[in-house]
């Protein structure tokens, strides 16, 4: 009766890089896992409504363009809203520390930079998933 | 070369010293060598190698400048010019891009890339729901013609030879912006070289940056052609793109064999409007990435400059030289910079443009080794063209044309690169063309599993990187950032918003009347975007008109 | 361990078991505390919760059963009772066709214009799961998303868990929820692989078949079944210049089906759905075939046929659970394995016995020589 983890690979922006997102969607899928993957050129609203939408434990977003800190935190403000801030979120992307202590802060679970293993990707979620069942 | 007999006895010999090495017992690092694109790599290179592939001098290297270009499209290379040193710059507003404009020339740059930022690049306007929190951040926000002006404020045209920007989805509008500054200054058009990238075709399949669905974008482009074609022979309107299948994780030989596929869709799209290969081919270039596997990368150039030779001789019959030689476009490739240990980023920019400077390119432009975690500070810039500079006249390299032709192993792996390329070009012809394969998704494929392949070899460590998987520090990234005005994307926002009103707006309006009959009349929309931009009338406004007669491009299945 | 087969109904027994390995009492990601708690005592409250904030349109609900549905919880069973009352009203639209036909880009289409007609509308689109890893990834949103953030359409992608068929084990499930939700159209777009998707056909009201030129010569080899189930068929992407051809084929092999003469004509449509070109027609056509369900009252009878078979299979799923996740708990089922394996027992009279002990002496002889249908022989039972 375990639940068969589902989570939404996302890249919101205008950003067309998804050699990134598309690697991390394929290992989450070969670790077992139910993966959504939006497509390109997303909006928050749109990333948001289709995690609701899908019900799944957590949204990766990857930006590669330098718009994180206006598309992250939109998307936490808009589950916020949606009274889904249970979902939790991570990013992975071209982000300076100064911006990840920031979006750490406002509540983003974990952020991959360049050169992060997708074996720590998958860690990452077993270990999120755990822990929200457990709470 | 070498005679038949000879030729026996280099084999046994070979044989014998493979033998004699093998009874050694010493094991090698790897059971089996690659180069980065898997290519197999044996333990040494011989004459052999060549004689097996029937290697012929005169046919497959040739002189330097004679075809098949193998060694080089110039008979002196660098003996007789220097590569133009260029830079890729262009952020925040058009008054911070004006200035890094400035402190470039004076650093010596002979060629300029305006970067733009992604929300001009898709069409759409700074004040865009789309565009909030991009505007400004990969390049410069161009609204109109207002914003080059001050981009260029104090710089003519003409102060660098080459000049222009990586339009590919919007190329009328950023041809008209040249076409219209030029007449501004009063430059002639002959004075500088003009180019564009408008190579759309590679956006739907690696670099996403497009809006119109895939027919439209590529009438597009060939609309931003034929323009040049007839108006402006100096011009380089279409730079057929490469870079961006490799850095999406493809291997070498689907860099190569995806570029000369869409400058063949490019080439049959001109013929269909009445032109002849020779009428318009020598305004293409070619844009490539540097990657790190040196002599692979340096073949992969020289292979390239053959097959596009070959191709246009042997498929279209051209025996103009100008057509037959590949100009070649490079960017060192950003995804071999990592953000750990950024320091060891300049070693590999500096081997990726070694490996494109024997390749013997024409444009080398080199990352910054702070690129892959922010926009190149200025320090970072100034070593990127200190690089070259140092490689152009310290290292030797320059003084002899094609010094690696006749290396057994280069000359192999060129061999090889080719081969396959003409496989996939087989393929790609027997479905029709690089749009069909595109549209089929089969690059998209192709690339995906390369990529996801690499990306096993690198968690397994059978591929090394230096910082990332191997040779780890504890390290806090300390590095100059970026100073860029936060509040630039509402300043640009409300620049755009209180520009529309000083601007005469029912002349813009009809102009864009005039954008969507021309449109919609499936004519050359150039003359017509050239009228509206000169009326200061706006990217995401004439984007509309487009979106409005051609719909919007939904990406099809995706391949992971 | 044995490999239990049934997703959505596991023994109560082995239940218990896994009990003891802390992973029973299945910790739901809502933070309510009351819905915790799958034991029986709590168990009505929490279906009333979910189940009215259904009712009452509430997406994140309605998505959280579908995957409680999906991972086969139990509680999904006393949700879905509370639901069916008021199911029955949507129409549903199966499409089907071989992968690259372009299902995706025509429901994305079909939707925009059921949207300009004001109808609510649900998509169900499914992915085939790895038969390795369990893993999957659902990509069928990259074509319609844009529909996302309409209030109107609720998007819902499935991964087919190792059912065959075209569809999930939980689909129908699901479309009962978007159906009490008051969706109007619910359009379940099916795996596309090339199995034989027939299993959309008895789930859905109109099942459109999507084929797309230059598949090559398999119009010869689409198997009859394909041909069977569609009330519509659908020649997308035709623009391409073998489009005609492709019509011709469909249209000849439709003529040949013995059943031609039967009330409703299936027709071929062409459309462009990357242009949105034929879109209008096609909605049209599944109208008018609705509307022939209706006249005919054809639809009273797929009704009747659906209800037999849900009622049949769950009837069937439930017995096996009930019977069998005894016989594994009380390790009855090792020792007949042991006792066929030395050939002291035949496979006819272990079940025989197995049957008789649970539900008293049979009445109708050997099981295995009439092998009525388990609802039947229930039915004698009583």
């Amino acid at each position: 009766m375990n639940r068969r983890i589902r989570i939404l690979i996302a890249k919101p922006g205008l950003d067309g890089h998804d050699r990134g997102a598309k690697i991390v969607a394929r290992a989450l899928s070969e670790a077992g896992m139910e993966v959504i993957y939006t497509g390109l050129h997303q909006t928050p609203e749109r990333v948001v409504s289709a995690a609701v939408q899908e019900s799944v434990d957590g949204i990766g977003l990857s930006i590669l363009s330098g718009a994180h800190m206006t598309l992250i935190p939109k998307v936490l403000k808009l589950l916020k809203d949606k009274n889904s801030d249970d979902i939790f979120v991570f990013a992975g992307g071209i982000i300076p520390a100064n911006d990840i202590l920031k979006l750490k802060e406002m509540g983003v679970a974990e952020i991959f930079t360049p050169g992060a293993e997708t074996t720590d990707i998958i860690d990452f979620v077993h270990r999120t998933v755990a822990r929200e069942i457990r709470q | 070369m070498i005679g038949k007999e000879q030729m026996g006895l280099l084999k046994q010999t070979q044989d014998t010293w493979e033998a004699d090495v093998e009874k050694r017992g010493v094991k090698e690092r790897k059971e089996q060598f690659f180069t980065r694109s898997k290519i197999p790599v044996k333990r040494v290179y011989t004459p052999l190698d060549l004689e097996e592939a029937g290697f012929d001098y005169l046919k497959d290297l040739n002189f330097p400048g004679e075809y098949p270009y193998t060694r080089g499209i110039e008979p002196g290379m660098y003996r007789e010019n220097l590569w133009l040193i260029g830079q890729y710059g262009g952020f925040g507003s058009p008054e911070e891009t004006n200035r890094r404009f400035k402190y470039l020339l004076s650093k010596g740059i002979t060629a300029f890339t305006l970067a733009l930022d992604l929300p001009t690049q898709m069409g759409y306007g700074s004040d865009e729901p789309m565009a909030e929190g991009e505007v400004g951040k990969t390049g410069v926000a161009v609204n109109s013609l207002r914003d080059m002006e001050i981009i260029f404020g104090d710089i003519p045209l003409d102060s660098v030879r080459l000049i222009g920007t990586l339009a590919n989805a919007i190329g009328p509008m950023a041809l008209s912006w040249f076409m219209a500054l030029a007449e501004q200054q009063k430059v002639p058009p002959t004075a500088f070289i003009g180019f564009l990238q408008n190579d759309i075709l590679k956006e739907y399949v690696a670099r996403g940056a497009y809006f119109l669905p895939v027919p439209s974008g590529l009438k597009l482009s060939i609309d931003v052609l034929e323009h040049c074609a007839r108006n402006f022979p100096n011009w380089l309107p279409l730079m057929v793109c490469g870079y961006h299948f490799r850095d999406a994780g493809g291997t070498a030989m689907q860099e190569l064999a995806f570029t000369v596929a869409d400058a063949l869709a490019y080439i049959e799209e001109m013929i269909k409007r009445g032109f002849r290969p020779d009428d318009f081919v020598h305004q293409f270039q070619f844009h490539f990435s540097a990657h790190l596997d040196l002599f692979e990368e340096s073949a992969k150039f020289r292979a390239f400059r053959r097959i596009w030779a070959r191709v246009m001789s042997e498929r279209y019959g051209s025996r103009d030289p100008k057509t037959l030689k590949a100009k070649i476009h490079l960017y060192t490739a950003g995804s071999t910079l990592t953000a750990q240990q950024p320091m060891n980023n300049i070693v590999r920019i500096t081997v990726a443009a070694l490996s494109a400077i024997l390749g013997g390119v024409q444009f080398p432009y080199l990352s910054s080794m702070d690129e892959s975690f922010q926009t190149p500070s200025e320090e970072a810039a100034q070593l990127a063209i200190r690089t070259q500079q140092i490689l152009a006249h310290e290292v030797g390299i320059t003084d002899t044309v094609d010094p690696l032709g006749g290396s057994y192993y280069v000359e192999a792996l060129t061999n090889r690169l080719e081969e396959g390329v003409w496989e996939y070009l087989k393929k790609i012809d027997s479905m029709g063309g690089a749009v069909k394969a595109i549209e089929q998704g089969f690059y998209q494929s192709e690339i995906a599993a390369a990529s996801y392949q690499l990306q096993r070899e690198i968690e397994r460590k059978e591929r090394i990187v230096v910082g990332v998987n191997e040779f780890k520090v504890k390290e806090e990234i300390k590095l100059t950032p970026l100073k860029y005005d936060p509040d630039a994307e509402q300043k640009v926002v409300a620049r755009l918003q209180s520009f529309r009103k000083e601007r005469n707006n029912p002349a813009v309006g009809r102009a864009l009347d005039e954008v969507r009959r021309a449109a919609e009349a499936n004519q050359n929309v150039v003359p017509s975007v050239f009228e509206a931009v000169k009326l200061y009338a706006t990217v995401g406004e004439i984007s509309q008109v487009m979106r409005d007669v051609y719909g919007e491009y939904v990406a099809g299945k995706t391949y992971f | 361990m044995f490999n239990f087969p049934c997703a959505r109904w596991v023994p109560r027994a082995l239940l218990r078991r896994n009990a003891t390995r802390s992973n029973y009492t299945v910790a739901l990601r809502d933070r309510g505390a009351e819905e915790q708690n799958d034991e029986v005592s709590g168990r009505q409250e929490v279906a009333l919760v979910l189940a009215e904030r259904i009712l009452q349109g509430e997406i994140r609900a309605a998505a959280r059963l579908m995957r409680d549905i999906d991972d086969g919880f139990k509680s999904a069973v006393e949700e879905l009772k509370l639901l069916y009352p008021h199911t029955g009203n949507a129409s549903i639209i199966g499409i089907t066709g071989p992968s690259g036909a372009g299902k995706s880009t025509l429901v994305d289409q079909l939707t925009a214009l059921y949207r300009r007609h004001e109808k609510k509308v649900g998509i169900v689109a499914v992915d085939p799961s790895s038969t390795f890893t369990g893993g999957a990834i659902l990509g069928d949103r990259i074509r319609m998303n844009r529909h996302a953030e309409d209030a109107g359409v609720f998007i819902r992608s499935m991964a087919t868990r190792g059912n065959l068929g075209g569809v999930s084990r939980a689909t129908g499930d699901v479309v009962n929820v978007l159906d009490a939700m008051g969706t109007d159209v619910i359009i379940i777009e099916t795996v596309g692989v090339g199995q034989d998707e027939i299993d959309i056909a008895r789930m859905a009201h109109t099942t459109v078949v999507v084929m797309v030129p230059g598949l090559g010569d398999d119009i010869q080899a689409i198997k009859a079944g394909i041909l069977e189930i569609g009330d519509v068929f659908v020649v997308n992407k035709a623009d391409r210049d073998d489009a005609d051809h492709t019509v011709h084929e469909l249209t000849a092999r439709l003529e040949m089906d013995p059943d031609k003469d039967r009330a409703w004509q299936p027709k071929v449509l062409k459309t462009v759905a990357s242009r949105n070109i034929g879109i209008e027609e096609l909605l049209g056509e599944i109208e008018e075939h609705g509307a022939y369900l209706h006249r005919s009252g054809m639809i009273r009878h797929l009704f009747e046929e659906k209800n037999a078979r849900i009622f049949l299979e769950l009837l069937k799923e439930r017995l096996f659970a009930e019977v069998f996740g005894h016989l594994e708990v009380n390790g009855r089922f090792r020792e007949i394995m042991e006792e066929m394996a030395n050939r002291r027992k035949d496979p006819y009279s272990a079940v025989e016995e197995i049957l008789a002990q649970r539900f008293g002496p049979l009445s109708g002889g050997s099981a295995s020589e009439s092998n009525p249908p388990v609802g039947a022989r229930l039915g004698e039972e009583k």
